[in-house]
């Protein structure tokens, strides 16, 4: 196996008396889509949280790409290559799909105020390369007609896919999916499917929370379970499918 | 490259060009006084869109502005005026008091960077009272600003020997001191206009938007949100350092008075009455808030002696009466402020998915 992309080591949170999170430790390696499941509760979101920078772990830490991830402050994560979505969608609702895309680039872009005031050649030139970019984002998940349509009158679907396509403008090595099929229909779901899949093909590591077992069965390179915080077991889908910790922690034997 | 304007936009430019040039010898027909009032008028427009970097772009209620333009004008009288002896040129002072108002605005930001609303809200509105409380005591044990007093014989601008001040005759035509200043204010308006247009079309001001709309998602997506708080704290607070060495100069006199907290509600109200992030919106708003109270000064007892004969009501009283109603009606009728960005009115007006 080469070098994993992200690796957590023993990574505890708790909120009061609450052990949200209880050493766990699991790696994910380039180019995979990986899963990560459990019950409600489980600790998933929170995991998430700590990795992107807006927890800051109790105990533990992550390894990205190389280099220890610092939890300091949340954009660090996004400057280090760690796009994410969330879980209940939150997209700038006031401002065009197309301008939410384009805030994306900020991190990979840097006009100043300088820059903004004066209004040279640089400048303007970059602006223009934001905006091609966030187009072909939007052309990427399919919703360029919705371009300056308000992200808040998008549907939901659309707006999943928004999510997805603002995070993928910062240019992630790792693009982190809280849930994205929350809420969808059949059809929808697996729409979203084929278009997780096209992203990994186009290069991009994913880490796949979901509570829809079978797609994250049917997409999954390897997954990790989680319950009350503790890691049950990190295989290749048909391993934990018969795993019998995994059926107890869902249907609570 | 530069696009080539429409013959309709180049009638419009001329005329607007035109009317801002005829407007102080309008206004001068009336007495010099009106003309003191426009004056203060585009002086407002330059605060509130100033202030609208920090409120209507980013989104933080700062309830303390007028500290950063009682810093400008305190530096410039300070700096040019018999009261330390020294008399340094509008270059040199100007610059030093929009970076010490910047400085203000960031040691204001610092430490209210994790506060929002209405928390944010009562820290500004106590930095801004903190600052005139200084104003007002720092004349013992050494005299810096010469306590309630104020400072006086303040130097106008001056460029060179063309002074601000007094009355000069160019190309034949006599320029009184306040229609000078009109031109200088005009000028500084039309740039800081520019330069609100050109951020909020920027990664910076997208950035800001996007603070003030989801802060969490805006970090997620890598935005450092405290550098750029930080940063609209410390160029609204410029420009309010700037719009107060002018009001310095201008009004040769300064004492802790001007920079109570009414200024800096009614900076706040120029902004959000207008149409908060809309910059014509915010022009508007300033224009109305501080030309209305004057005109309705001037108005008021006469039209009362017109209808019954005498004065019923103290026109003072009344004035301000009449001026408050105007406000609460707005905002009853047009949420949104006057002149609403397109996308703000829907936001008001189109329930949120």
């Amino acid at each position: 196996m080469s070098a994993p992309l992200l690796e957590a080591k023993a990574v505890a949170k708790h909120f009061g008396g609450v052990k949200a999170l209880r050493d766990v430790s699991l790696s994910i390696q380039p180019g995979e889509i990986y899963g990560l499941i459990g019950p409600n509760g489980a600790g998933k979101t929170t995991f998430f949280n700590c990795m992107t920078g807006l927890y800051v772990p109790d105990g533990g830490g992550f390894v990205f790409d190389g280099a220890p991830l610092v939890a300091d402050a949340p954009h660090r994560a996004a400057e280090r290559g760690i796009a994410r979505t969330f879980q209940n969608i939150r997209l700038f609702g006031n401002m065009t799909a197309l301008e939410n895309v384009m805030v994306g680039r900020h991190v990979r872009t840097k006009a100043g105020v300088l820059g903004a005031m004066l209004l040279n050649g640089a400048t303007r030139a970059e602006e223009a390369e934001i905006r091609q970019r966030a187009m072909d984002l939007l052309h990427y998940v399919q919703i360029e007609e919705r371009a300056d349509d308000l992200a808040k009158n998008l549907s939901y679907g659309d707006q999943r896919r928004l999510e997805i396509a603002r995070a993928l403008a910062t240019d992630p090595k790792l693009l982190c999916l809280d849930e994205p099929a929350a809420g969808m229909n059949g059809t929808e779901t697996e729409e979203l499917r084929a278009l997780i899949d096209g992203i990994r093909r186009d290069g991009t590591t994913i880490l796949l929370i979901e509570h829809d077992v079978k797609l994250v069965m049917g997409l999954c390179d390897r997954v990790a379970v989680l319950d009350y915080g503790a890691l049950v077991i990190e295989d290749v889908p048909a391993v934990v499918q018969k795993d019998q910790r995994v059926i107890e922690a869902y249907l609570g034997a | 490259m530069m696009k080539w304007l429409s013959p309709r936009s180049a009638l419009g430019i001329t005329l607007i060009t035109v009317a801002l040039l005829a407007l102080p010898f309008v206004a001068a027909m009336g007495g010099q006084a009106w003309v003191r009032i426009l004056n203060f008028a585009i002086l407002y427009v330059f605060l509130a869109l100033g202030l609208n970097i920090v409120v209507g772009f980013a989104g933080l209620l700062d309830l303390g502005y007028i500290a950063f333009y009682a810093v400008g004008a305190y530096t410039w009288a300070l700096l040019a005026s018999p009261h330390f002896g020294v008399h340094w040129p509008v270059w040199v002072i100007l610059p030093i008091g929009a970076t010490l108002a910047c400085l203000a605005g960031v040691v204001l930001g610092s430490p209210t960077l994790k506060l929002r609303g209405d928390y944010l809200a009562i820290v500004t509105l106590g930095f801004g009272e903190i600052v005139r409380i200084f104003m007002n005591n720092l004349n013992a044990p050494v005299n810096i600003t010469n306590g309630p007093q104020g400072i006086t014989l303040i130097d106008p601008v001056k460029f060179g020997d063309f002074s601000f001040s007094g009355t000069t005759q160019i190309f034949g035509v006599a320029l009184s001191g306040p229609q000078k200043y009109y031109y200088l204010l005009v000028a500084l308006a039309i740039l800081i206009i520019v330069i609100n247009l050109r951020l909020q079309h920027s990664r910076i001001g997208r950035a800001w938007q996007a603070i003030r709309e989801d802060e969490i998602a805006a970090k997620a997506v890598g935005i450092n949100t405290r550098d750029l708080k930080l940063l609209a704290f410390a160029m609204g607070a410029s420009f309010g350092g700037i719009a107060g060495g002018i009001f310095s100069a201008m009004q040769g006199f300064v004492s802790p008075e001007s920079f109570s907290l009414i200024e800096s509600i009614m900076i706040l109200a120029m902004v959000v009455l207008g149409g908060m992030g809309h910059i014509p919106g915010v022009i508007l708003g300033a224009v109305l808030l501080s030309v209305l109270p004057e005109v309705l000064r001037y108005a008021v007892g006469p039209v009362q002696t017109a209808v019954f004969g005498k004065v019923l009501i103290d026109p003072e009283s009344l004035r301000m009466l009449i001026f408050g109603l105007a406000l609460v009606l707005v905002m009853r009728y047009k949420p949104a402020g006057l002149w609403p960005s397109p996308e703000r009115k829907r936001e008001l007006t189109e329930p949120a998915r």
